[in-house]
């Protein structure tokens, strides 16, 4: 189901925590097995849990909790964008107009060419550098205005 | 303990008790739904908000524990604002259908709504809705309903064993569902649908069928496993409609199992036998009462008469009732046959004569949940004694050291320390191991009859890990499952865990009764007595009779060799039966006559510890059937046999048990039991497990039950090495021979069968022409 190196990187995240407790490695788990597989199948849910030892509909609970877990295809590259008051208010409305017009697409919609997912994001934590935008849960891109999204979008597409 | 005051009243609770717990003992009622007593706390409904002095903001009464000159205020302004605030979030998503809902009328929610709800809404927006769950053939859902008090979630966690069911989702968008959405399985799943303080989780058998308030409430008692759960059976007009647990702390608790729960499926038609059936020249006729029982009557009389007394068999299905095992052997008796017994899946009767008394659980139900080890011996723990496996998975949490000795290793939903997983043939030698290494932990001497074996054997690491938990138990028993019982060395099992339990230091000894009425059968004195030649349940139909009377039993499932019992059957010139339903009989009896099911007839159960319960009927008998002791007591007048002249159920348990102490008839002791040690048989050895849905008459005709997972047709499990030894493969076919019988069966590889078995359910269709539940078999690939 996962690489060996996927699955060295979910026992290093076991290792943290006392032997009967390896359930605790759940999220850490999940974020491996989707950085992997894109998103989280139920059979990919349905491994995490018997790895862990733990309740499979435990994992879901988790993974469906959590809005960074996508439980369904992303597309090649995710774009989560932060809508929240700060963001809103240096032109994240005006950002995710421009991203839905540019991609045709709206929130947690994937283009018809698969590459690309809007989500609609709570805040990042980089106020600061409002407006913020996340590629693939891992890549902060930040002052997302509309010359920067284009730029983006045709680095994404290259 | 703390003295604290609520609404004014002072009351000492124990330190670490909730604000909830407190006003309870006061009588002071709190509104709540997540809380439950048996379950862990998740404070997450809100509706127990109280007033607590010097606090800021109300506080959930269920997990607020007490202190010391605490003061609390369950209605005052602040804690009703409080409640009738979380009530209006409550109803703002809940669809408010209660006229089309199931639990409308015995719904906390439409409840408390009435005391702190408003009467109209507020809330303009739109509602959410969730879509319906299919949790299998035994819960409908109606999930929109549901308030996410999280009940059904903790009862899969903590008292079922197995997490189900859970949250998904977050904020409004939460939603209790399965893995994807398989159905649940747990054999005690149906106790979620009393959990559920709303009409989200509701009976699927019962949907639609009554209103709370049409339905008379009954007492009875569970006819299925030994346990003897008591129930409320539901009644509309004459038929059964629903069945509730009564709770009942030193038996069932607040829980029944699903078997108990939905069993009563079957006492309707199509399943019922109407009216007395004669088989005149190989077709069946209805006739009425009188001639049937004459028919009876003359029958027994002219095979006594002319083939001898000896030529008659009784035999009793353990789940009659006592009363009715009581007047079937009186009758046996007052014709001059000790050819009577009960216990029907048993193969080795070497106990009897030797036994002290009555085989039973050895101690309270209740005391299993004091118990800080066991080893449980030969039982399909988790199918055979749902509720029972429920105590120990309650004390291996609290730390009990819980292990076993069995053919095959399921999962019991708690932690088993050590399994000892061992062959039939081979159990005799596994526990003697376990002797062996107890008496060189404790310094104790084995019996000199055991003695001789323990020499020169040798002790795996297994029966070393087992014999160290059950040393260091300071309250520890060990436990004989029905696999134990049904062994063809029973005795020696017994024997042996006698011993052990001496040589460890006073363990207590336990036998997991099989049935209903498996204490009951001895107490009403229904199998040979001791030293009179009777034949038993093995010999009956080893040395077939003439003629056999069956009292609810189902001889093609219900017995140790249904290939035997048939044949013997098929042979006799009359086989009378006595049975609530139809389509089991038709080939070898010539009469049939209908008795009332447990429902109908008043009677009693005498549970695995010892306790005699009676019931009342909670139905009218249906079409013209009759109780089984007034059927068995007319027979018994026709028949001219003195003293058989009752005029009620009661006056029979009476004269049985009136002043006599049942409790002082149970002993697991024995004394010496001849044996010898057997030899594994060449080739593969059988298992049998009884599954949990196929037990009795009763549960094998419930229709929901009977489409659950666990009422699925039995496959061949054997475990990888050894069905790579004889050829089988996965999913294949396998032709399965034992003696003369055979047939054909999917193959399942299962690691948890022990090598050299083939694990073969009985009491099922599809193994119902295959011989002895133990012993040799042959498969091959087909």
């Amino acid at each position: 189901m996962l690489s060996p190196e996927a699955l060295r990187r979910i026992d290093t995240e076991i290792a943290k925590y006392p032997a009967d407790q390896k359930q605790s490695a759940v999220m850490a788990a999940l974020a491996i097995a989707q950085q992997e597989k894109g998103w989280l199948a139920e059979d990919t849910m349905a491994f995490v849990a018997d790895y862990l030892g733990m309740p499979q509909v435990a994992v879901l609970e988790v993974a469906t909790f959590y809005n960074m877990y996508d439980l369904s295809p992303v597309g090649k590259s995710k774009l989560t964008i932060c809508t929240g008051l700060p963001c809103a208010l240096s032109g994240a409305d005006e950002a995710a107009d421009h991203l839905r017009e540019k991609l045709g697409v709206g929130f947690s919609e994937v283009t018809a060419d698969g590459s690309f997912m809007l989500k609609e994001g709570e805040c990042m934590g980089a106020c600061g550098d409002a407006p913020v935008l996340l590629v693939n849960n891992r890549r902060m891109c930040v002052r997302m205005n509309k010359e920067r999204i284009d730029a983006l979008l045709d680095e994404l597409n290259s | 303990m703390v003295e604290v005051e609520i609404d004014g009243k002072k009351v000492e609770v124990a330190e670490g008790s909730t604000v909830l717990k407190a006003a309870q003992e006061l009588g002071i009622f709190v509104p709540h739904f997540c809380y439950h007593k048996k379950l862990s706390i998740a404070a997450n409904c809100r509706m127990c908000l109280v007033q607590v002095e010097k606090a800021p903001k109300p506080a959930p009464a269920c997990a607020t524990p007490v202190a010391p000159g605490m003061k609390v205020w369950t209605h005052s302004e602040q804690a009703v604002r409080a409640q009738k605030g979380v009530m209006e979030f409550l109803l703002i998503n809940h669809p408010l259908d209660c006229p089309i809902c199931d639990q409308g009328g015995e719904c906390q929610l439409q409840d408390l709504a009435v005391g702190y709800g408003n009467s109209a809404s507020r809330y303009q927006e739109e509602k959410r809705v969730v879509l319906n769950k299919n949790l299998g053939p035994l819960i409908s859902t109606d999930m929109t309903r549901c308030i996410h008090c999280t009940r059904c979630v903790r009862f899969g966690q903590e008292i079922a064993g197995i997490m189900e069911l859970g949250v998904a989702g977050r904020g409004e968008h939460s939603e209790i569902l399965t893995f994807m959405g398989r159905a649940v399985s747990s054999e005690l799943s149906g106790n979620v649908i009393d959990l559920c303080p709303v009409g989200a989780l509701t009976s699927k058998p019962f949907r639609f069928a009554a209103r709370t308030w049409e339905l008379a409430r009954r007492r009875t008692v569970s006819p299925h496993d030994s346990l003897g759960a008591t129930l409320i059976a539901q009644v509309k007009g004459d038929e059964v409609v629903r069945v509730l647990p009564l709770e009942n702390e030193e038996v069932n608790e607040c829980w029944i199992a699903d078997r108990d729960r939905f069993s009563y499926e079957a006492l309707r038609q199509p399943h019922r036998l109407n009216a007395p059936m004669l088989k005149q020249n190989g077709a069946w006729t209805e006739v009425d009462w009188q001639t049937a029982l004459e028919y009876v009557a003359h029958a027994f009389r002219d095979i006594a008469a002319e083939h001898g007394k000896d030529a008659l068999g009784f035999v009793a299905s353990p789940h009659s009732t006592l009363e009715e095992l009581y007047l079937m052997q009186r009758l046996a008796r007052g014709l001059g046959s000790e050819n009577i017994d009960f216990r029907l899946r048993q193969s080795d009767f070497s106990l009897d004569g030797v036994r002290s008394g009555v085989p039973w659980l050895g101690m309270n139900i209740a005391e299993i949940s004091r118990l800080d080890g066991a080893l449980v011996i030969g039982s399909f723990l988790r199918k055979d004694h749902p509720l029972l496996c429920q105590r120990l998975r309650q004390i291996a949490k609290r730390g009990a050291r819980i292990t076993a000795v069995h053919a095959a290793q399921d999962d019991w939903l708690l932690p088993v320390e050590t399994f000892m997983k061992v062959a039939p043939s081979a159990f005799p030698v596994a526990l003697l191991e376990i002797l062996k290494a107890v008496c060189s932990t404790t310094g104790a001497s084995p019996d000199t009859q055991f003695a001789a074996y323990l020499e020169s054997l040798p002790v795996s690491d297994e029966a070393r890990r087992i014999a160290e938990s059950l040393c260091s138990a300071r309250n520890g028993a060990l436990l004989l499952g029905n696999f134990a019982q049904h062994h063809p060395d029973a005795g020696l099992l017994h024997s042996l865990a006698l011993e052990i339990a001496r040589c460890a230091g006073q363990l207590r000894v336990g036998i997991l009764g099989e049935a209903a009425n498996s204490v009951g059968g001895y107490v009403a004195g229904a199998c040979p007595s001791p030293g009179s030649g009777g034949r038993n349940a093995r010999m009956l139909w080893e040395d077939p009779c003439r003629a056999y009377l069956l009292l609810n039993a189902e001889p093609r499932f219900d017995c140790a060799d249904p290939a035997q019992a048939l044949s013997a059957l098929s042979n006799a010139e009359h086989v009378v039966v006595l049975t609530p339903f139809v389509g089991e009989h038709g080939d070898y009896a010539d009469c049939l006559l209908p008795i009332a099911p447990f429902t109908e007839t008043s009677g009693s159960f005498v549970n695995t510890e010892g306790r005699v319960q009676s019931f009342r009927p909670v139905a009218q008998a249906l079409a013209q059937s009759r109780p089984g002791w007034k059927v068995l007591r007319v027979l018994g007048n026709l028949l001219s046999l003195p003293e058989f002249e009752f005029e009620s159920s009661e006056q029979i348990r009476d004269s049985l048990v009136a002043g006599r102490d049942v409790t002082a008839q149970l002993s697991n002791d024995m004394g010496r039991v001849d044996w010898t040690m057997p030899s594994a048989p060449p080739g593969l050895e059988r298992v049998s497990d009884i599954p949990i849905y196929r037990t009795d008459a009763v549960v094998r005709r419930a229709s929901a039950l009977q489409a659950c997972r666990d009422g699925t047709d039995p496959v061949l499990r054997i475990h990888p090495a050894t069905a790579s030894e004889v050829g089988l493969s996965n999913k294949g076919r396998a032709r399965v021979k034992q003696g003369g019988a055979a047939t054909e069966l999917s193959v399942q590889l299962d690691e948890g069968v022990a090598r050299g078995c083939v694990r073969i359910a009985a009491a099922c269709e599809a193994s119902s022409s295959l011989g002895p539940m133990f012993g040799p078999v042959t498969v091959e690939a087909c």
